[in-house]
Formats: structure tokens, sequence, C-alpha cells
């Protein structure tokens, strides 16, 4: 439908396809646009991935389409790191750019520049960046978010099958007999994954499900045996399932024989981990170890599925070898429904890989440290040589930064002040960078605060180009609509830079970047992959455009899905896969008596990474609308810790304050937080203050899952909450300075009245009567047309509305009116009496929580629905919850599974 | 044994209320006369307002009729004003010539309206706001003028104002500060009244001085003008600037009076004889110009007239009410606060309400409300009783209600 206003000559209507920019997925999506503006998003049939399926977050992608103050739209600078960024022209940002770099280069050498990039990136952004870094800056200083999220994945690919490529496709989730989850809480993170399976399994009931994940997730509710395991203990369970499985003759020791090395001395080791000495290491029973490897070993077709849980390990290697192990062994690789499937966290953190944009890659998942290998790339660069010197990988580049052996600092589209492990530490070195450049699309990063040049990056539906997805599909992602103000594809952005420090240090090398289109750079980068394991050196765009996603390695027009080694032969010099030899090491940080608790990290259902796009959508901050970690109730009762009550949780690196609330799928002794909220949503450094910078000795990969933690009650006196309607952007730039102002601080966007923000505030003592008048004026409430001020006990409480529309709030001092006002904010249903809200003692019905983001169904109506007796189609059929993504799902289940169940005591 | 002679000077809320606590006490112990001024019994002179809006008739406000004194045995004298005092032969002459001697005097002569001294102010249609003859001009007045100046922003100008309005009038309050009722309310309060006034089509001129009042040909007023040289258009001037005490009578019979007719803590003035109550006495510096007061020291002064001899006034915690049907205001205690008060505030404007309470050392010691005025009853007794307040803070606002349901 063609929009009346808004639309320049020549926008026609039209629907394009692309891929979302979430997870590694890499679900197809519909971009309905009038050649303006996103009109509407929705999944696509055709693509092989997805099917048409989107979860929760990509359906929301068209309101993450915003022209507000939530992008940036324009070149900043700093001369002096005291001084504020001016809005500058795009040109003088590449010249000043270019300049730093050269005269850094020129007085400390190359290896004094460090790139950190990130899995948002396109394939063709990475390999600008790669060619920038390695064929002209001269440096392997180039390393990725895909450290945080993949590398143990990549190591242990690579240390037993021989190359950095998933065998399994998605395909296999229709045919596996038994499946095992570990250390994925797909049902969150792969959402329209999870949906496969969960519809595999409901046509063949006969399927297997093992979840290994210390909490019970949501990913639990389709599991025949959820093992519930002591963080970091996962090589000590897979050991114990081969250890099962060799004693009970499940191996396959001709495939063994044929295909792999290395099993005998494996075999050796896995001789000691029994059932027995698993459950006393892992914590759940010898009973469901024996089980879980029968079924394994007896399975058709095995697949194993999993992620973060195991990758972000200071033993992830290990972790991914052991469980590998158990495909080797019985031969349960390069066959339908089976495999070991590692799920990719991020859009295109495998085009990254296959771009070579890591220290420890070249381009065509070639080695920096391998000679011949080096000379390919410089060849195929037409440079003369790439440099040979190791490069940083991401924990190191920022310890290089802080001791000041990198002094210019590069980050794209990636949020390190809030992404990586000891925030105190990577504050600390972006505070000592002498020039930080920070290539972003988005207003609201914690990291822009430290940046000196900022160039504004165009980015989804804006940017056109290709992604990889975990089954090794490449697809095309399509610029949709033009990218607002000064904004520039990444790869424009480093191209513009590049050529202008080339005409300072290499005035040959200039062409090297005098690219036409994103298709010429794919059509450059394609002849890395000539001759590799991941070959698609015949595909180009034309062929995408016609003949849609491909997977690699890529022969020829399309054919059917793809596994890899199918005939046995893996990517190794002989052929063979490897047994790799790897103990049982727990994890980094023991509890002590300081810090008692096991803290696990995970994602919610509805939010992304930082939240930067994500946090733009008020409908998705409805599922969880502030930061919380979750407790045992045990625990909480011996800490005396009341639910919502505010908890300081510490590590031996940093601590924040949260409210604590009770989940009885912890394990007793365990913590969990989701890893979402920075210091631009709460007060401190975010929840990576805590995390562990411990890393895995091969892949380099930090140990984000799992730290040691201590907890205790906080006490406030005083609290306040507020919620104030308007665009997110604005209030967050005009409130954002209240989180540095108290020890318990959040502020979050919020869909409450439609957009908005909400925030909660306490400390030990109340504020003074100036700073309580201050965060009024901020909050527009000084002629609010409600007041009751009590100054002197720090009491403040304030609305203002006008007839039924409440625009703003705050309740401070006393804050037992919260709900109700709530309430009040999100139905416009005017209270019977609106001064009782200003007593606190309106006790207004709990406000109901949104389960389906989608349809936006309450927890309350579907609890009616249920008690109404519908069972899941009667509640799709009345209430539509679940009908559109369907990441609901296991909530919605749960619910009724919880009514049946009382129903039952009753 | 014979009776003793108490006469009463004063026909007026305080002495008649005193004369009521002393029949309680003792009905025989006297024989009373009593001199009244006006032609009227005893009246409540606080419900004069709405005789002038017409809510009320003269006989509705009429307190004790002429069957009451009769029946308790009081001699009456109405249209008679006692113009001399003579201690030395205890005894009261009046204007019409009665003589009455005492054993006991009480004074109760209640306040004049104050006349600002400016020229013009004797003018015709220049009228005061104190008893029903005001009333009964203002409301003769309102039936056939036009316009009225009411000059004084105070309680007693706010009610004649709205009640000339009420009748029809155009009328303008003149006022000298910079909010209405500046002793009642505070700046917020005061600015909702203004504007909930003005909404009934009052027109309020703040700030300003009146120069002199201007005469046409006939000696009748024509218009005001002020210090700023404006000058506003009228038929009728009513002055509410404020009244004095009544200590004339007093003062001649060289009773030691100060702003009032000055009284110990029984009521009884520097002639151990003599007794004063009300409007015309002054007590530990303060004279009150309100009713609970009044009705305070009347029950103080009616146990010493009766020899019980217990009992002490020790001064009263001021509150007031406007009475302009549908605008609720109260006011007590110090309810502007200082540097060691707290306050408490709360505001709707929506709902057109207002509060502050001001709490010094954990206890209640003013009030302030505009809107509603449900809970003034119970914030009185808290300023009075003066105990802690602290456990109750929370709902205090909320009223006495509130506090059971916390």
């Amino acid at each position: 439908m063609p929009s009346l206003t808004g639309t320049g000559p020549g926008a026609q209507p039209r629907i394009l396809s692309s891929i979302c920019c979430y997870c590694g997925t890499g679900c197809g999506v519909k971009i309905h646009t009038d050649g303006n503006q996103v009109l509407k998003v929705s999944g696509d049939e055709r693509h092989p991935s997805s099917l048409g399926k989107l979860c929760s977050k990509g359906m929301a992608l068209g309101a993450t389409v915003r022209r507000d103050g939530s992008r940036i739209l324009s070149a900043q600078w700093r001369e002096s790191k005291d001084e504020p960024r001016r809005n500058i022209a795009l040109d003088d940002a590449c010249d000043i750019a270019a300049a730093k770099l050269a005269d850094v280069i020129g007085t400390h050498g190359p290896d004094s520049i460090g790139f950190y990039l990130s899995g948002q990136l396109l394939t063709e952004d990475y390999a600008v960046f790669n060619k920038l870094a390695r064929a002209l800056v001269g440096t392997n200083n180039i390393d990725t978010n895909s450290r945080l999220c993949m590398s143990s994945a990549v190591s242990g690919y690579k240390l037993t099958l021989g190359a950095d490529a998933p065998p399994a496709c998605y395909d296999d989730l229709d045919h596996a007999d038994t499946v095992m989850i570990a250390g994925s809480n797909m049902a969150y993170a792969h959402p329209v994954l999870f949906r496969r399976l969960e519809a595999a399994k409901e046509r063949r009931p006969d399927m297997k499900i093992i979840v290994v994940d210390p909490r019970r997730t949501d990913t639990c509710d389709i599991a025949d045996i959820h093992l519930a395991i002591t963080p970091g203990s996962d090589v000590a369970l897979f050991h114990a399932m081969l250890n099962v499985m060799a004693r009970g003759g499940l191996v396959d020791l001709d495939y063994i024989d044929r295909h792999t090395e290395g099993y005998a001395q494996v075999e050796t080791r896995i001789r000691a981990f029994t059932p027995e000495l698993a459950q006393e290491l892992c914590g759940v029973s010898a009973a469901d170890i024996v089980q879980c490897a029968r079924w394994f070993g007896n399975a058709q077709a095995a697949l194993s599925l999993y992620t973060m849980g195991l990758n972000q390990s200071s033993s992830g290697t290990a972790k991914n070898s052991a469980l590998i192990h158990l495909h080797l062994a019985t031969g349960q690789i390069g066959k339908k429904g089976a495999g070991p499937f590692s799920l990719t966290g991020q859009p295109n953190a495998m085009g990254g890989r296959e771009a070579g944009g890591m220290a420890t890659l070249l381009p065509g998942h070639r080695d920096p440290n391998d000679t011949q290998h080096r000379a390919e790339v410089a060849r195929l660069w037409k440079v003369d040589a790439v440099p040979d010197k190791p490069g940083h990988t991401a924990i190191d580049m920022f310890d290089a930064v802080l001791d000041g052996r990198v002094k210019v600092l590069w980050v794209a589209a990636t949020n390190p002040a809030q992404s990586m492990p000891d925030q105190a530490k990577v504050r600390a070195a972006l505070n000592a960078a002498e020039f930080v450049i920070v290539q972003e699309a988005f207003a609201n990063t914690e990291t822009l605060a430290y940046a000196d040049l900022v160039l504004p990056a165009a980015t989804w539906p804006e940017k056109s180009g290709t992604v990889t997805n975990s089954e090794r599909r490449i697809s095309r992602v399509r610029a949709a609509i033009e990218a607002p103000g000064d904004a520039r594809p990444d790869w424009q952005l480093v191209c513009g830079i590049a050529r202008r420090l080339a005409l300072r240090i290499a005035p040959e090398k200039t062409r090297l970047f005098d690219y036409q289109d994103e298709a010429e750079i794919f059509a450059e980068h394609v002849r890395f992959t000539a001759g590799r394991d991941l070959d698609y050196s015949a595909l180009d765009y034309a062929t995408l455009d016609k003949d849609g996603p491909q997977q690699w390695p890529y022969k020829g027009p399309r054919s059917a899905p793809v596994r890899l080694y199918a005939d046995g032969v893996f990517a190794t010099a002989n052929g063979r896969a490897r047994f790799m030899d790897v103990d049982y090491v727990p994890v980094a940080e023991r509890v002590s008596t300081g810090y008692p608790l096991r803290l696990t990290t995970g994602r919610m259902r509805d939010q992304w990474h930082t939240m930067s796009r994500s946090g733009l959508v008020p409908a998705l901050t409805r599922h969880a609308e502030e930061p919380f970690i979750y407790l045992h109730p045990n625990d909480m009762l011996r800490h005396n810790i009341q639910d919502d009550a505010f908890v300081k949780v510490e590590t031996r690196r940093g601590h924040i304050v949260l409210a604590a609330m009770a989940d009885e799928n912890l394990n007793p002794g365990h913590a969990w937080l989701p890893m979402h909220w920075g210091s631009a949503f709460m007060a401190g450094n975010g929840v990576n203050a805590l995390a562990n910078s411990a890393r895995d000795p091969i892949s380099q990969q930090p140990e984000l899952k799992h730290s040691a933690a201590g907890i205790s009650v906080q006490n406030y006196a005083w609290q306040a909450t507020a919620w104030i309607r308007g665009y997110i952007p604005s209030l967050r730039q005009r409130l954002s300075k209240w989180l540095a102002v108290f020890p318990y601080a959040v502020l979050m966007p919020s869909a409450v009245g439609g957009e908005g923000l909400r925030m909660r505030f306490a400390s030990p003592e109340k504020p003074d009567t100036a700073t309580l008048t201050e965060l009024v004026r901020d909050l527009q409430l000084d002629d609010a047309g409600l007041t009751f001020d009590d100054p002197a006990l720090g009491i403040t409480r304030r609305i203002q509305y006008c007839g039924a529309r409440v625009d703003a709030f705050l309740l401070a001092g006393d804050t037992r009116g919260h709900e109700a006002l709530l309430q009040w904010a999100d139905t416009h249903v005017l209270p019977a009496d609106p001064g009782q809200l200003l007593q606190g003692r309106a006790r207004a019905a709990a406000r109901a929580r949104t389960v389906c983001s989608c349809e936006n169904v309450s927890d309350t109506a579907i609890d009616a629905g249920i008690t109404a007796g519908h069972l899941l189609e009667g509640l799709q059929a009345t209430l539509k919850c679940g009908t559109s993504c369907g990441s609901c799902l296991p909530e919605i289940k749960r619910m009724i599974q919880r009514h049946n169940t009382q129903e039952i005591r009753v | 044994m014979k009776k003793r002679k108490l006469v009463v000077v004063g026909n007026g809320m305080a002495g008649i209320r005193t004369l009521e606590e002393l029949l309680k006490l003792d009905r025989d112990l006297y024989d009373i006369t009593v001199f009244g001024a006006e032609p009227y019994t005893n009246y409540n002179r606080i419900l004069l307002s709405p005789v002038l809006t017409g809510e009320q008739t003269v006989q509705d406000i009429i307190l004790n009729d002429a069957d009451w004194y009769r029946k308790n045995g009081i001699t009456l004298h109405l249209n008679a004003t006692v113009t001399r005092i003579n201690r030395a032969r205890r005894e009261v002459v009046a204007d019409d010539g009665t003589i009455a001697k005492y054993d006991r005097l009480l004074l109760a002569t209640g306040s004049n309206p104050f006349i600002l001294p400016v020229p013009g102010n004797d003018l015709k249609r220049v009228i005061t706001f104190r008893d029903i003859n005001d009333v009964n001009l203002m409301i003769a007045a309102a039936s056939k003028l036009k316009r009225a100046v009411v000059i004084g922003g105070g309680l007693l100008g706010l009610e004649a104002a709205n009640g000339l309005a009420a009748r029809g009038m155009e009328v303008s309050v003149v006022h000298l500060g910079e909010t209405l009722l500046n002793r009642q309310l505070d700046k917020s309060a005061a600015t909702l009244l203004q504007k909930d006034l003005e909404r009934r089509g009052m027109r309020f001129l703040m700030n300003r001085q009146t120069e002199c009042i201007v005469g046409d040909e006939e000696g009748a007023v024509q218009a005001i003008r002020f210090t700023d040289g404006s000058e506003c258009k009228t038929d009728l001037v009513v002055m509410a600037v404020g009244i004095r005490p009544n200590t004339d009578l007093a003062q001649k019979a060289g009773i030691h009076t100060e702003r009032g007719i000055t009284v110990n803590d029984t009521l009884q003035t520097y002639d151990p004889s003599i007794y004063a109550v009300g409007e015309c006495v002054s007590h530990r510096g303060m004279a009150y110009g309100l009713v609970a007061p009044l009705f305070e020291q009347a029950k103080v002064a009616a146990n010493h007239l009766a020899f019980h001899g217990i009992g002490r006034y020790s001064g009263s915690a001021l509150s007031t009410k406007l009475k302009v049907t549908g605008i609720d205001v109260f006011s007590a205690g110090d309810f502007i606060g200082n540097a060691g008060t707290q306050s408490i505030t709360l505001a709707n404007a929506m709902a057109g309400i207002y509060k502050k309470l001001v709490i010094k050392d954990d206890k209640l010691i003013g009030a302030c409300l505009y809107g509603d005025t449900a809970d003034s009853a119970w914030y009185l007794r808290l300023i009075r009783e003066g105990k802690s307040v602290s456990r109750q803070r929370g709902q205090l606002m909320f009223g006495e209600g509130a506090e059971s349901q916390s």
C-alpha cells in the first residue's frame, strides 16, 4: 500500500527478501516498504532455513527502524578527551581518522592499531576491514565479538574435524531420534529452530530429547531428561556418557577405526569417568547419565545442539571436543539427523570467520601462523606480504590498550563497554586509549561514551551484502531503504578511511579499496574460498538472486541440504577426525565463603545482546520489565531475602545491585542473571562488571557464563519509582544521568501506555530536597496535577494526568502506588479516586504481565482462558496467543501444566 | 439571701455564650441585665454571610429569642449602648438613660470595623460589613445598583464580595497584598482561591492601595481611586479591612487596655469585679476575631463568675474557615512554617485541592487546607493536643479515617 506522505520521487512500494539481523539462525524476512520507510516485516516462506517463521524479536524488526534520536546521523569528533563531541562532516571524519592512523603507525608501528569488530557486520564489511588491517595497516590486531561467542566452537571443530564448519543442517532437526541440547536455552536464543524441533517431537513422540543446563529453562519443556549439571562440568558428563557407551558396546569401532584417530588415549582417559564419578562431579544422577548415554548410543540418528553454555567457558574447547567425541565414537555425523551442531550466536559470525575477521584467522579459513596461507592471502590481495606477528584476541586487545601497546582502537558494530567481561578493566582501557573510533548505528551504546571519533553507520535494513548462518547457508541481505543522515554502510566507511590512509602511508594501495559495490567485494572474497573446505568460489550475487540462499561448500546450482563428512573424510590433513585427549577442568572460579553462589548468565526471550536495537521496541520490554537476578528460594530464605528485594551481587571484579526473584528452576546455591543490561540501563558498570575474563587456553574465549558470586541484601531506606510517556531515545538522553546518582538505579524502555521509560531508584539515605526537585523537573512533573510532598522524609509523589491519560509519575520515598499507577497508565482507565493513589493504598489487582509479545496477550488473560477450560488449541483460537512467532509457547504450556497440577492437588 | 447582680455589656455571641455557660453552672446566683446596641436579640454573626447571599434569613440566624431572655429572668435592653461605667458605684449608664447596678460586670463589647482614613470614607454608600444593618444595606443596594467594590481580600471582604456577586452585582475586590487571605492561607492555596472566585465572576485588583473615594454631587460614592492613579467606577463600597477591639467604654472607665481590654487567664480585667470576653479583649497580647476562642473564653469566664474558681484560659490555636458556599478553606496554627519546621503538601489540580501541614519536632503545628476541609477538626485537635504525630505521619494528610485503614 503506497504511503500518501513521505514518498519521494521514484519510491515504489515493494517487498524485498532479506535476513533477520539477530541470531545465527539466519531467518529469511520479507521487508515491506514504500521505498522510504519499512511498513512491515514478515517471515519469508521461501527461505530454506526458516520456512517463513520468525521469533518475537524478528517479528518486531519493523519497529526497530527509527529515524529519531536513537540513530547516529552524523560523524562526531572531540579534539581532546575533556571536550564534548561535536558533529562534523563525514569527509572530515575520514580525514581525521586517516591522519591519526598514519601518525600513530608512523610513530609506534602498525601493531599500535587495534580493530574490534562484530558478528553483526556483513561478510563484505568484514572483507574490507580485514584487508585494511592486514594488507594496509599491516597488523593482525583484528578481532571480533565472535571471540566472546563462538571461538570455542571454532577451535572444537578445527581440532576434531579439521575445519570451522558445523557439519549438520537444520533439516536434521526433523530427522534426529535422539537430540542432546547442551548449554543452550534454544527456546529463547534460537526460537525458530526450537519451534521446528518441538514440531518434530510432536510428530514423532518417540524422539528423545536431553537438555543439559544447570538451570531448568523453557527449553526443558520438551526434554525427556533434564540434566541440571553443575556449571562447567560438561566434560565430565560427556566423558561419562562415552564411558557408558564404550562399556555397553554402543560405540562404532569400525567407524572409529576407519575415519578417526586418537580414540585409544581418550578411551583410556574416560575409563575413570564412571557414571558414579560423574554423578559427583556434575550433580546429576548416574542413572540419568546412563539413560542418556544409551539413548544417544542406540539412536538411529543422534543430533547435538549447543551454544554458549559450552563456548563461554575456560574449558570451552575441551567441552566442544568431548561432545564431538560422542558423535565420532558412534559415527553419528555426516548423515541425516545426526551430528554435533553448534548453533551460532550472531547473524554473521560464520561469514566473518570466512572472511578471516579474527586475529587467529585469515580469509578462507586460513591460519595467520601458516607461512603458505599468508602467502596465498597476500597474492590474492595483490600485496607483497601480510603480517606474521600474531594479533591480539579480544581480551588481550583491551589489555594491550590498557598498557599502551595499542594506541588507536577502532570499534565497529559492537559494544564492548557492555559485552566484555570484567567491565572495570575494559572501561579503564577505553579511558586509557589514545584514540577511540566507534563506528556505530545506534546512539545509545555504552561504548560511545569513550569515543573520540564516531562514524555514523548504516544498519539493517539499509545495508546490502551477505551473511552465513549456522547451517553454512549464505543469504543476501538487501537494503530496503536509504540510510538516514550521513550514515553509510560499514564497508564504505572503511574504504573511505582506507583510501585516505593509503595516500598517506602507501599510495599504491589506494586502489585496493576502490570497490563499486558489495557485489564486487563479494566477488573478491569468494576467490579466497577456492580450494578450501568452505569453497564457494562459484557463487556470486547473480546466483544468490536467481537461486536463493546457498549452503557452502557450493559446487553448483541448487542441491539438497548439505551435510559435511558424509563420506567419512574430514577436513584434516590425513582426512581422519581426531579424538582430543581433554581432561575435565572445573570452572576457573571456585565458590568460597565470600563468594558462595555459582552465578550463571543467559538470555531473556525478547531481548538481544546489549539491547541497542531490541531495546527500541517497547513491546519487547513487556516480558521482563526490569533487571533482576534469579535465586533459589532456599538461598533467599537463608540470606533473608524477600522477593523483589534489592541485593548487591558481588564477584572479585565488581558488583551490581538489582532486584532478587525466586526461581525454583535453579539448583540451590545457584544464581542466574540475564546478560543484557549494561550501564545504559542500570547503575554501575552493568551485568558484565561481574563477569569473569578467565579464558579458554586455546580459543581465548572468556568464561562469561560463570562466576563465583556473593550476595547481600540492601535494605535501602529510600526508594523511588517513576514512569514517563514519550520517545525512548530522547527520554533516555535526558534521564540517563540519574543512573549515576543512586546505588540502585534502573532505567528501562517501557511499553506501558504505548512508549516510554520506567525508572526505579533506591539508596540508603533519602536524597536532599534539591536532588528531588531536580528529579521532579527532569520528569517534567513540576506542575503535576497530583502532588504529595514530604521532603523532610524524602517523599514526593507526583502524577501528571489529563482526563484518563497519565503522562508521567514519580513515587519517591513511598512507592506503594506503583503497580496501580502503571495499571492506570497502561489501561487509560481513570481510577475512581486518583487521589487515593497518592496514599499508596489503592490496591490494584496485580498488573498483568505480557506473555505473548506478538499478540500482546497477558498472563491474566491466559490464566482466565485456562480456568475456562481451554487447552493450548483453545487458547490459540480464542486469544491468539502463541499463534504468531510461538516464542511464548513453552511458557503457555507451563501455565496450563501448572494449572492442571494445582487442580489435581485440590 | 439577696441575689447578686450581673450586668453584661454586649448582646453578642461572646456575652450571651458566657451567660449560657453560667446558667448551666448556677441558675440562681445572679440577677442578670444585658445591654445590646442593636435592635436584635443575640444572633449568629458568623452567619451574616449566608444571609447576605440569601441562603439564610435573619430569623434563621437568631440564637436566642426574646423568650429565652424572659425564661431565664434576664433583663434585656435593646437599642441601648452603655456609655459609662461608674466603678466606684458599681453601675453602668446607657444612652437611653438606663442605669444598672452590678456586683459583677461582664464586658463583651466586641469590635468595630476599621474605616480606612482616606478622603471620601464618609460618602453615601460607603459601608462596612459587621451587623444585620450592614447586611440589610447591602441587600438593598444590590437590588438597585450595578457595581460594587469591596476593599479588603480577607475573610469578611471575600464573603461580602461573594454575597454581593450572588445578588447580581459586578464585584471587584481590592486588596493591598499580593495574595488573598494572606493571614489565613499560603500562596498556593490563595492562588487556587482566587482562581475559583474569578470563575464565579469576581474581579480582583491586587496590590492596590486606596487613595480616596470619589463622590458625585449628591455626596454618594462614584468611584475609588488608587495610589497608582488608576480608578474603578462603583456604586457601592464595602470596607472590610479589619476590625478593632471596642475598648472605648473600658478606657473611659480607667480599665487597663492594650490592643483590647487586658484580661488574665480567668478573663478578669484589672478591676476584680469586671470581666471581659470576646473580640474586645487582649489576652496574653492576643486579640481574637474568631468564634472558637470566644467560646473557650466564655466557658472560663462563666466558671469564675459562678465562683467555682477553676478553669484557666491559656489562649487558642487559631483556625479559620471561609463561609463561601462551595469553597472550602481552613487554616490553623503556623501553616507557613520556617527553617525549623517541615512541611507536607498535597495538591490535586484537577479536583482543586491543596493541603499543607506543618510539623515541628514531630508535632503538627499548622494546617492550611483548600478544597477539602473534611479533616480540619482533626487537625485542629492534633494541633491543640500537641502530641507527637510521627507514627501516623504517612497517613496524616489523608485524614483521621485513613489512619485506621493503614
